[in-house]
């Protein structure tokens, strides 16, 4: 007998069933008790009466900034007016979706591409946003790659604020009815990269971005 | 990792007389401890969150086989390969073999306690594989040839001037003193390797059964770069972690971060299913799950099967007195505190970490603390109690043990006993009222003074008491 049957023999012993695989019938059990979707019980601030007060609230806690436009349009002049701020350089790779706006009139080179080591700016958008925790939710796709959100030094993210939602489970029930099956990376980002491992002190810019800017489209 | 557990008294006494451990294990607690109980108290419903989350792991592990199967069936249906390891040795080989297969020179890896479980880096490395750890902390203790001394943060035990020493031997650059120009000369050291690793390999805090997932939780996003960027993806992980949906996930996640270290979510939490899809950008184009087993069956089924729902956030051991103290590396193996008093013994054997389930004042705070209700202090008596049957102890305590109980069955005989120790021992703490030296235990007074007993039994006071007030 392989590892495989032998894990399983062994497991079932213990808990006195007999055989190395599991049966039809407690396979369907297993699916059953899968199918229901159980929502654990949730905070209280997680049903915030202003959903986008509570999501902004967030998103400072973490140290995310952000900014709401009236529409996509002017995006580009609110990435032009975030990235001079900051002393960051007029350039970015981003998601297509973006390509088509005015980057030229905001004075901002657009590479349509996923992010390499050398971009200091990454432009995704998201395919919804969680208010509990100031959380923006990125899935993998051909056009949505998610390096462009790991890479560079500084990450934009747009959201729609029609597609802010107040908890994870409700972004999965979103991801089940649009989707369906879950793409390779079902990314969740919560503000810039950080590490506490030398003396348990804070340091924000580990790994991953060192600043996180969303774009609210109203 | 190598056991080292039986010497677990010896390395106790030595770290109790490191001063500058004895620094940073305190500086550390504070943060851990107080920013978990300000998460706690604003989360509103933590209990019955708790409660919730104990059910959910119960499910899976009270049906396991059928789990596990349902999620092998799920991941490999989206392209993963599913591999099965009994022992620690079969994980290694399993993973060399993928490794040599496929010509991989360079492997990165993000933090996975169950590969220091099994040794995996000395044994890539011993088939000629580089192996960079990412994690920060993990990275410092590479540097250090150290094990982790905290299963969330594995050099909480170095400071910052330990940590800028192993930074100018390894990148020979000049000293740093600021924690954030050792993280971004960390980060460029770093970079370099995810791009050109031919190999990620991450541990999963959970897998998904519905939807054959695994994933990552960090904050650094090095686990990101490992799941994302070299051509293949292999996943070592533990037979337990199953649990059914991402709704379940979403309920753990609440309370694993909070636990941890007081944070409301991680910065980042990826869902891993299958590799690259056609048209993708990013992403391997391999991608490999190791199940390993190494001891895990031996708890499931039986009365310590509890110890299995652990989410390994390190809330039992920031709240042990004994583990703040000595600190994780006394323990001896891979799992410190009161979660690894109860691992390590079940993992590697009883007799090779006896001290283990005796290193605790059973004050409870752990069961306290732990997000999954396992009953810590209970599950370590159990375990006493099979140090007993065993003979496991020596053979003075078990006598001490069974003659206690012999006159703690006979209440006149008990209260003979009680009567006259109370008395001689009062005598002997003298006017201070300590005992310097007792025979018998004095491996335990040499450290400390005992108070001495007032000089009556709690039952002659008692029936005193009960004359005065009638």
């Amino acid at each position: 007998m392989g590892a495989r049957e032998n894990i399983l023999a062994r497991i079932r012993k213990a808990q006195g069933r007999s055989g190395s695989e599991p049966t039809e019938a407690e396979i369907a059990m297993v699916r059953e008790a899968i199918a229901r979707h159980e929502v654990g019980p949730q905070p209280p601030f997680a049903h915030a009466p202003d959903r986008l007060a509570q999501f902004r609230k967030e998103c400072e806690r973490l140290g995310t900034t952000h900014a709401t436009v009236g529409s996509d349009s002017q995006v580009p002049a609110e990435v032009a007016r975030y990235l001079a701020a900051g002393g960051i350089a007029p350039a970015l790779a981003g998601w297509s979706e973006f390509a088509g706006l005015d980057w030229a009139g905001a004075g901002i080179e657009f590479r349509n591409r996923p992010a390499g080591a050398d971009d200091t700016t990454g432009l995704t958008g998201s395919f919804c946003a969680i208010a509990e925790t100031g959380t923006v939710l990125l899935l993998s796709s051909p056009a949505t790659p998610k390096v462009t959100a790991l890479l560079p030094e500084t990450h934009v993210c747009v959201v729609r604020a029609s597609r802010l939602l107040d908890t994870m489970e409700d972004s999965f029930a979103l991801l089940r009815t649009e989707v369906g099956e879950p793409p390779r990376a079902v990314f969740f980002v919560s503000g810039p990269s950080r590490t506490a491992d030398i003396e348990q002190t804070i340091v924000i810019g580990a790994h991953g971005p060192y600043r996180v800017h969303v774009i609210i489209v109203a | 990792m190598q056991i080292q557990s039986m010497f677990f008294k010896e390395r106790a006494t030595e770290k109790l007389g490191d001063a500058l451990l004895q620094g940073n294990m305190k500086k550390a607690k504070g943060k851990f401890v107080d920013g978990r109980a300000r998460a706690v108290a604003e989360f509103g419903v933590w209990e019955e969150l708790r409660t919730h989350a104990a059910k959910i792991r119960d499910r899976a592990l009270d049906n396991l086989d059928a789990y596990l199967v349902e999620f092998e069936r799920n991941a490999t249906r989206r392209g993963a390969v599913v591999h099965w390891a009994e022992s620690a040795e079969d994980a290694c080989r399993i993973i060399v073999d993928i490794a040599t297969r496929n010509g991989v020179r360079k492997v990165a890896k993000s933090k996975s306690m169950v590969s220091e479980e099994v040794n995996l880096n000395e044994r890539l490395e011993a088939a000629g594989v580089q192996v960079v750890e990412t994690d920060l902390g993990e990275y410092i203790l590479q540097l250090a040839k150290e094990p982790p001394s905290h299963i969330v943060a594995p050099a909480v035990h170095k400071s910052k001037e330990q940590v800028a020493e192993l930074f100018v031997q390894a990148h020979g650059k000049p000293r740093l003193t600021e924690i954030p120009a050792m993280t971004r000369e960390a980060r460029e050291a770093l970079r370099d390797h995810f791009l050109t690793a031919d190999m990620g390999i991450s541990g999963s805090n959970f897998v998904i059964a519905e939807t054959g997932t695994t994933l990552t939780v960090t904050n650094e996003g090095n686990a990101d770069m490992v799941t994302t960027l070299p051509r293949i993806h292999c996943v070592i992980t533990g037979i337990e972690k199953v649990i059914g949906t991402f709704e379940d996930f979403a309920s753990l996640i609440r309370l694993l971060p909070r636990s941890a270290i007081g944070q409301t979510i991680t910065n980042y939490l990826t869902l891993t299913t299958g590799m690259k899809m056609p048209g993708d950008t990013d992403g391997p184009e391999q991608m490999h799950i190791v199940l390993v087993d190494a001891g895990r069956t031996k708890l499931v089924g039986g009365d310590m099967q509890e110890m299995l729902r652990c989410i390994r956030c390190g809330a039992c051991m920031n709240h042990c007195p004994v583990y703040q103290n000595v600190g994780g590396h006394a323990y001896g193996w891979v799992y410190p505190g009161p979660m690894g008093s109860i691992l390590t013994p079940v993992y590697v054997g009883l007799e090779n970490a006896g001290d283990l389930p005796n290193a605790a004042t059973f004050c409870g705070e752990c069961a306290v603390a732990c997000p999954v209700k396992i009953p810590l202090p209970d599950l370590m008596r159990k375990l006493r109690e099979q140090q007993f049957d065993r003979k496991l102890r020596p053979w003075a305590e078990r006598m001490a043990i069974a003659g206690w109980s012999f006159m703690a069955t006979r209440p006149a005989l008990y209260a003979l006993f009680a009567k006259v120790g109370a008395r001689v021992g009062s005598w002997l703490g003298g006017r201070e009222g300590l005992i310097h030296s007792l025979p018998g235990i004095d491996g335990w007074t040499k450290g400390r003074d005992m108070p001495a007993p007032a000089g009556r039994t709690f039952r002659e006071l008692y029936k005193q008491r009960s004359r005065e007030h009638g």
